[in-house]
């Protein structure tokens, strides 16, 4: 299993892995932000939470389509299910790398991001916190969602359709926990529910998506 | 170890490809599958790997004894030859890539990229892989597809090592390899018109026009 996570990872950040995609969408969408929305500076205080959050799940979902894409394309997901490694294994590696390469990637650009969107300093461990507990059901969600739409050419629009609505849980959870830690209300119970949202996708998408799997490799 | 097939029907996309096969191959054994393009020797091999369950029957084998490769090569372009193969040795948990490479003479190709590789020397290394796999019965599908005659050659002498070693292998091809212990199976005789599988097959629309 650590073989498998190693080479995604590898592959993730050589020539032509995509290790940048959601990071730099996420950079260009939140920079523009302020610059769409207007000098009013109160305004981009308020929305800021919302706006790192939306931004986040946006980049997420951009390169959900190569979890499995590109091994179903050139033989190795044949290969993979046929190994010793159980095809759950095999998702729960895949939306472990696609976490480590593109969920973490986006925590640890969410601070810089909020100085310019000025969020108040003490939503800052908020925000990080609720990206950080959050971003991983963001993966395990497209996981499955991918795994559904593995034979498809051009299945990017289906998957975003499936997976979106899948993804309001944690939209909501998240964004509300930044939001009261930005306004400096307590947001334990929030992010204690994000929490939750988590553990419950990452216990039980490995095995779904390993079900959609064995299904489309038939 | 050995390999045995009981009357199964073979699907692919729904539609019931072959039915009523059945053969059984010893360990030291090889049986070559004949047939033209689309009597489902794909499907057959695919069913034997366990990529698609059959519709009916059986097929025994010891768990996780099967090694299988397709059409498809599955490397890794932006990998080098020794990082593919080494991936797949700690998926199967495989004691080194000496034997592999030196059986498909990569040893001058190990640090190049595999995207930059000819087709033929992908071909090798996706051959190597299953030495690598130290499964006993290999399942390969045209397993020969852009290998010059030498390498035909290196590819027989590594199934027949295979072979000696008390393996066994399954392998679609329309070349003839050369196995002292091969038996073909031509597998024409079990393919049927495409039809759907259980479940449509008792509309009578669909199944009197399509038989």
């Amino acid at each position: 299993m650590i073989e498998l996570l190693v080479r995604d990872l590898r592959l993730a950040i050589r020539a032509g892995g995509g290790f940048g995609l959601g990071l730099a969408f996420f950079l260009i969408a939140t920079i523009l932000m302020p610059f769409g929305i207007g000098p009013e500076t109160g305004m981009i205080t308020i929305i800021a939470p919302g706006i790192l959050w939306i931004g986040a799940l946006l980049a997420c979902l951009l390169s959900l389509d190569r979890i499995f894409a590109l091994d179903w394309e050139d033989g190795s997901l044949e290969l993979l299910a046929t190994s010793p490694l159980p095809l759950e294994a095999v998702a729960g590696v895949k939306a472990l790398a696609h976490w480590l390469t593109t969920g973490l990637p986006l925590v640890a650009a969410a601070p810089v991001l909020a100085v310019l969107l000025n969020l108040p300093p003490q939503g800052f461990p908020w925000l990080l916190a609720s990206l950080a507990v959050g971003t991983p059901a963001l993966s395990a969600i497209g996981t499955f969602g991918a795994a559904l739409t593995v034979g498809l050419k051009r299945g990017g629009l289906l998957l975003s359709l499936l997976v979106v609505p899948l993804y309001v849980p944690t939209l909501l959870f998240g964004a509300e926990a930044a939001r009261r830690g930005a306004e400096g209300l307590d947001a334990a119970t929030p992010l204690v529910l994000l929490a939750g949202i988590t553990f419950a996708t990452a216990a039980t998408m490995p095995f779904a998506a390993a079900a959609a799997l064995r299904v489309n490799l038939r | 170890m050995s390999l045995r097939v009981d009357t199964i029907t073979c699907t692919r996309g729904g539609l019931t490809v072959l039915s009523g096969v059945s053969f059984s191959v010893a360990p030291g054994e090889a049986l070559i599958l004949r047939g033209p393009n689309g009597a489902g020797k794909t499907t057959l091999l695919r069913t034997l790997a366990g990529l698609t369950p059959p519709a009916e029957g059986r097929v025994d084998a010891a768990p996780d004894s099967i090694a299988y490769a397709g059409h498809a090569d599955g490397l890794k372009a932006q990998l080098t030859v020794a990082e593919n193969l080494t991936f797949w040795t700690g998926v199967f948990a495989a004691d080194g890539i000496a034997r592999a490479v030196e059986a498909f003479d990569l040893t001058d190709l190990l640090d190049r990229r595999a995207g930059n590789l000819s087709a033929g020397q992908k071909r090798r290394l996706s051959l190597a892989r299953l030495l690598v796999t130290g499964r006993p019965i290999w399942c390969l599908d045209e397993p020969t597809v852009s290998l010059d005659t030498e390498n035909v050659a290196r590819f027989a002498r590594a199934v027949e090592a295979h072979l000696a070693g008390g393996g066994l292998a399954v392998i679609a091809t329309h070349i003839d390899l050369g196995l002292p212990t091969a038996r073909s199976l031509d597998v024409t005789p079990f393919t049927r018109r495409a039809r759907p599988a259980s479940g449509a097959s008792d509309d009578p629309f669909l199944s009197e026009g399509a038989l």
